[in-house]
């Protein structure tokens, strides 16, 4: 174990990273919790934001337009698992998975190589964790910018239509609601966002890597619900959206501190992946077995065993 | 205003689970009709609704609305001419969202929607209004979530959001069958007074008699997925349960099948 000083000072390089990640979990939170869609098109579309920024910036191209890119990119890449699900009737998960995969070459055409690098020195990169403090601010104002713009979004009429198809498919198209354009919208602009967090996380590691997507969902998962259990705990009651999608990011920022934390004392960093998977999976079955700890078979048999021997 | 011609559909075609669920319905409504529908189990009167709101396709004939085939058209592209109310009260709201705003959704049926708020100031005022005359308590709880709302208060709620938008077709698919029989007789009346006051068209499917006789100016009988009796005016008003059964089996050859509406009768 290293010293107490060598933890704190890597925190705050885990808010920063944990901001970055934070505009993916958002991205996926419109995916998984408004849209009801379990999306694992984020592996690959996270590595295209990256690898559609660095190029982009290392040939020259201003940072901003760079990461408008890095967000259609994404947006292109949901817009295929959309149409694979709603046009072409392949299941949700699977629809992810095969977009994921052709991705993956599709990154490594991108780049040439299985990575590329962008240095700080070169460019005047948004973020760099050779400058966490600045990183921190710049991460915020995307957060608070991107919470706002999708409070906004889901509040008009075409926000209420994803809400919807979401919700209650069924419901939706007897109101009218092509459920399937909205179901491909939905797609792409969370994808959108996971090609513009890709951008930014190329910037702030200094390169891109076609590996950098895997398990991106578990960690976009692992952000929407260590949020969504921390903001009731704090402010006692359920959530609103916008406090949602700030929760999310405070989520993926607490993900990583303590990622710091169980490298600091001692995991091995080849097994913050399988770390992730276990708190990922320990929370997801917390609520399940809580209801069926209060109705079981076990418990039926238990008490049926009871009120025999009573009588 | 409705005309279906010699509608046919057929199930699982090809498989052991073939089934010929609509057999040539054909039906004209008057504007201002209000027609009960009943019949035997997997006699086609759910599927005859389904059809007319495009759950799928058909096979063969035509539907018309007020002079316009919709018999191409998806379920989404039909739903600016119906109103619908559903069996289960889950089916007709978006749990998560609020009172307000499943009105609000159901205000824009059959309209483009675009980057205008979803709900506005003037509209909630409105909203206010026609929930107070459901007499529910609704007006001074718009804004919780409609999944915190029991199955008869959702119904009620449906067919608010069904008629919000004068629909020139209400479909009620067996709408009261799973409420208890106090909350089912309080949303039939409901039913009643909001056709009546919008002066709507209506097809209201029912597995009891009494209420299939009671509502609505027309009586359809259906079995093996075609309309066996069809009966309108004074005829229909002074129609009993007994001579409805004495009917089915005459035109059928068998007693009727349908537990729940014998239990009912």
């Amino acid at each position: 174990m290293k010293s107490i000083t060598a933890l704190l000072s890597a925190l705050p390089g885990s808010v920063a990273q944990g901001l970055i990640w934070g505009v993916l979990a958002i991205g996926v939170y419109i995916t998984y919790k408004v849209l009801d869609f379990a999306d694992l098109t984020v592996d690959g579309s996270l590595g295209t934001g990256g690898a559609v920024a660095v190029m982009l910036i290392t040939n020259g191209c201003p940072i901003p337009l760079a990461l408008v890119v890095a967000f259609i990119a994404g947006c292109a890449a949901g817009f295929i698992t959309g149409i694979l699900n709603t046009m072409l009737g392949i299941p949700a998960i699977l629809s992810g998975i095969l977009t994921q995969l052709a991705l993956y070459s599709i990154n490594l055409d991108i780049m040439g190589k299985a990575n590329a690098a962008v240095s700080v020195d070169k460019y005047d990169l948004l973020v760099s964790l050779r400058y966490i403090p600045q990183s921190i601010i710049t991460g915020t104002i995307f957060i608070v910018a991107i919470a706002l713009a999708l409070y906004w979004f889901f509040g008009t009429e075409q926000g209420f239509t994803l809400r919807a198809t979401g919700c209650n498919p069924n419901m939706a198209r007897a109101q009218g609601i092509n459920t399937k354009k909205s179901t491909v919208i939905g797609l792409v602009l969370g994808n959108g966002l996971v090609g513009l967090a890709g951008g930014l996380l190329a910037q702030y590691q200094g390169y891109s890597d076609v590996n950098m997507g895997r398990g991106a969902i578990v960690i976009g998962l692992a952000a929407i619900i260590i949020g969504e259990v921390l903001g009731e705990l704090i402010l006692g009651k359920r959530l609103n959206f916008i406090g949602r999608l700030l929760f999310t990011a405070v989520g993926a920022i607490i993900y990583f501190v303590v990622i710091q934390v169980v490298l600091w004392l001692g995991l091995s960093s080849q097994n913050t992946k399988l770390f992730s998977a276990i708190t990922v999976a320990v929370f997801l079955a917390v609520p399940y077995l809580k209801a069926q700890s209060k109705t079981s078979f076990k418990r039926a048999a238990k008490r049926g065993v009871a009120e025999d021997a009573g009588a | 205003m409705l005309v279906l011609n010699d509608i046919r559909k057929t199930f699982n075609i090809g498989t052991i689970n073939e089934k010929k669920a609509l057999n040539g319905v054909t039906i004209t409504l008057d504007d201002g009709d209000f027609v009960t529908i009943i019949g035997g189990n997997g006699a086609g009167k759910s599927t005859t609704l389904n059809a007319i709101a495009g759950v799928w396709p058909v096979d063969s004939g035509v539907i018309e609305i007020n002079g316009k085939n919709i018999t191409g058209l998806p379920e989404h592209k039909r739903a600016k001419f119906l109103g619908r109310v559903f069996q289960d009260p889950m089916t007709g709201t978006a749990a998560t969202m609020e009172i307000q705003e499943n009105l609000a959704l159901a205000a824009r049926r059959g309209e483009s929607r675009g980057l205008r708020w979803g709900i506005t100031k003037k509209e909630k005022d409105e909203y206010r209004e026609l929930l107070k005359m459901l007499d529910l308590g609704l007006e001074d709880r718009m804004t919780s979530k409609v999944g915190l709302l029991s199955g008869g208060q959702r119904q009620a709620l449906t067919l608010l959001m069904a008629t919000l938008k004068k629909p020139e077709l209400l479909l009620l698919d067996e709408h009261t069958a799973a409420l208890d029989p106090k909350t089912a007789a309080k949303v039939l009346e409901l039913s009643d007074k909001i056709i009546e006051e919008n002066k709507l068209t209506a097809m209201m499917v029912t597995h009891n008699m009494h209420d299939a006789i009671r509502h609505g100016n027309r009586l359809i009988m259906m079995n093996k997925g075609r309309i066996i009796y069809d009966v309108k005016g004074e005829e229909k008003k002074n129609l009993t349960v007994d001579y409805l059964l004495q009917k089915f089996e005459e035109a059928s050859g068998t007693a009727i099948n349908n537990d729940r509406m014998l239990l009912s009768k």
